[in-house]
């Protein structure tokens, strides 16, 4: 089938403090994970798409490095104030353009955690899709999709074409080897130029959560510390 | 008057807590604001659960009764909120940020033409201005976001606010509701369970969760034992998880469900940032790892330092016989 992954650069958000240095959203690189192997030896591309920044070109070669065909960057260069609406706006235009059997996109990104770029673009598109995947298997020409629900696993066979939103938890994405890396060096870059999309909802600042109160951190024998835990739980927390 | 509109998910035959906690901010809102509070309950069961609602002070319940709605699939709920929607004419609309409301914010929105502010932590209104505080940067951060679009989704993390009474006496709407399942484009074929699940996680006061360090059979019983004694569900890291000996709907942080207890034991769990997204607003946390610089206890009311296997035998006793 053919595939087109939705992808996004992020900041590293593991790092202790803020860096600068980014990486690809991890949810989208088990979404290329996930369409690589589907597509493994039968010819059928595994293309990608990003929004964002020129500089986002770095994160495009990691993701081709991994194997993917080919790549379009739409480059935003305001990005900043873009929201989940005026992305699946611009990536609906793009798609509107080029045809494919299956889009993927992480379920959210790793940033902002909103959740909803994906279920935007497939409505906007008119595709049925299915969110938090934690497995994909090809059915003929159907895609069955294993999504992680509120209260176990739900499987749903989707029609094609189809959306399907991807979870980090299904595989574990690879790193790619020197000569991947070599070939997406060389690979095109095809870059399309976008104008910033109205957005609906603002970010007026960010800040830190309040800090919880220092804790107590007990050591020493194990009898000692469960009788004094048994204790601050009754008299202090109250819990028991 | 404009109204807000509460979108109730069902479990089980019940209204999910985090839904009623939901509905319960909503109803300030709407007092502060001079608005009116509605509530929506689709499946089979809906028309069943509307005195519920109403005891949480929905003047008008609508209800969507056709049983597609109890199938999880996102289509038809989709096209049953967006007739609800189009016909109640809400000024807000409000739900509980579970699993199966995210399957349906996004594309709803654009179905309805609203603005979504997704998993929040907050939300207000102040004239025309919808405006909440959401977690970001897997929880690093809090991000204050508004907008003032006229139709506007709020979806809120389960323990954000108390779940608390104000009975109405309530009308009931049933809303009539046809789906064509042949332009579905998607069919169910089987839900998978998992076994075991007598609590539910982010509706428990009381969660023990487990990360790699319970390793084995043995670690997992000890874990199981203390969730017995403390009558709590049982929550996992994604690394233990991903061995196998705890299933993917414990899953706590980031990729998978928000928790905030009275109670929280952290066995074995390292304490790294998408973990702790998803459990630190928990009153009481008590952390035991035996790595003394683990990052789980900078967020530890009661840090314990020590083997699992050695402290829970130990604890799950002195419980036992406390609980007794
Ligand atoms: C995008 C993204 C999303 C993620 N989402 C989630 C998520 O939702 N939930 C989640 O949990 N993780 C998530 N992760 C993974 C996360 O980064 C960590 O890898 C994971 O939480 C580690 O799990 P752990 O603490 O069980 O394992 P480890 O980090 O391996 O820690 C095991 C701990 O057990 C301790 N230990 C070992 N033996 C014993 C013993 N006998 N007694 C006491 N202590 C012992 C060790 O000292 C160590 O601290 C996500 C990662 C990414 C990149």
């Amino acid at each position: 089938m053919k595939f087109c992954v939705c992808i996004k650069q992020v900041p590293d958000v593991q790092a202790s403090v803020q860096t600068g240095r980014t990486v690809l959203n991890a949810y989208d690189a088990s979404a290329v994970e996930e369409a690589l192997v589907l597509n493994d030896g039968t010819g059928d591309p595994v293309d990608l798409v990003l929004v964002g920044q020129s500089t986002a070109t770095e994160t495009i070669r990691k993701a081709l490095a991994m194997g993917a065909s080919d790549a379009t960057h739409l480059v935003l260069e305001d990005a900043q104030g873009a929201d989940s609406h005026g992305i699946a706006e611009v990536l609906a235009d793009h798609f509107a353009g080029h045809a494919y059997d299956v889009i993927l996109t992480g379920k959210q990104s790793q940033d902002s955690d909103s959740g909803l770029a994906g279920g935007m673009l497939a409505e906007r598109l008119g595709l049925p899709y299915a969110t938090n995947a934690v497995g994909l298997a090809i059915e003929g020409d159907k895609l069955l999709v294993t999504r992680q629900g509120d209260a176990g696993q739900e499987i749903i066979a989707l029609s094609t074409p189809c959306l399907v939103t991807c979870s980090n938890d299904m595989n574990n994405p690879r790193i790619p080897a020197l000569k991947g890396i070599m070939a997406a060096k060389r690979k095109q870059i095809a870059t399309v130029p976008v104008a910033s999309p109205s957005a609906r909802t603002a970010v007026s600042q960010t800040f830190d959560p309040p800090a919880r109160e220092p804790g107590i951190k007990l050591e020493g024998e194990p009898e000692e510390m469960v009788a004094d835990l048994m204790q601050r739980l009754s008299s202090e927390a109250g819990v028991i | 008057m404009s109204s807000i509109l509460v979108f109730c998910s069902v479990q089980d035959g019940r209204i999910k807590r985090s839904s009623l906690e939901a509905m319960s901010r909503a109803r300030d809102v709407a007092a502060a604001s001079g608005s009116s509070l509605q509530a929506v309950v689709l499946g089979s069961s809906a028309s069943g659960l509307a005195g519920e609602a109403m005891k949480y002070g929905a003047g008008t319940v609508f209800t969507v009764s056709d049983p597609i709605l109890d199938a999880h699939l996102n289509a038809p709920v989709i096209a049953a909120l967006k007739s609800v929607i189009d016909h109640a004419q809400p000024r807000l609309v409000v739900a509980a940020s579970t699993e199966a409301v995210k399957d349906v914010l996004g594309a709803l929105a654009v179905r309805c033409d609203a603005a979504v502010l997704p998993d929040v932590a907050s939300f207000d209104v102040s004239g025309s201005t919808v405006s909440c505080e959401r977690p970001v940067m897997a929880a690093k951060k809090l991000a204050a976001t508004s907008t003032d679009h006229s139709l506007v989704f709020v979806s809120v993390r389960s323990g954000s606010y108390e779940a608390t009474e104000a009975p109405v006496s309530g009308t009931e709407e049933a809303i009539t509701f046809s789906f064509d399942a042949d332009t579905l484009g998607l069919t169910l074929r089987e839900v998978v369970q998992t076994a075991g699940d007598t609590v539910d996680l982010s509706e428990a006061n009381v969660v023990v969760a487990a990360g790699r360090g319970v390793r084995d059979e043995e670690g997992r019983a000890l874990v199981q034992e203390l969730a017995d004694i403390t009558g709590a569900a049982i929550g996992a890291s994604r690394a233990v998880v991903e061995t196998g000996l705890f299933p993917a709907t414990a899953q706590i942080g980031q990729t998978g469900k928000v928790v905030s207890p009275d109670l929280y034991f952290a066995v074995g769990i390292s304490g790294a940032i998408q973990h702790v997204a998803g459990m630190v607003n928990s009153r009481i946390i008590v952390a035991i790892n035996k790595d003394a610089d683990a990052p789980i206890f900078d967020v530890a009311t009661y840090g314990l330092v020590g083997d699992c296997f050695k402290i829970l035998p130990l604890l799950n006793a002195e419980l036992k016989r406390a609980m007794a």
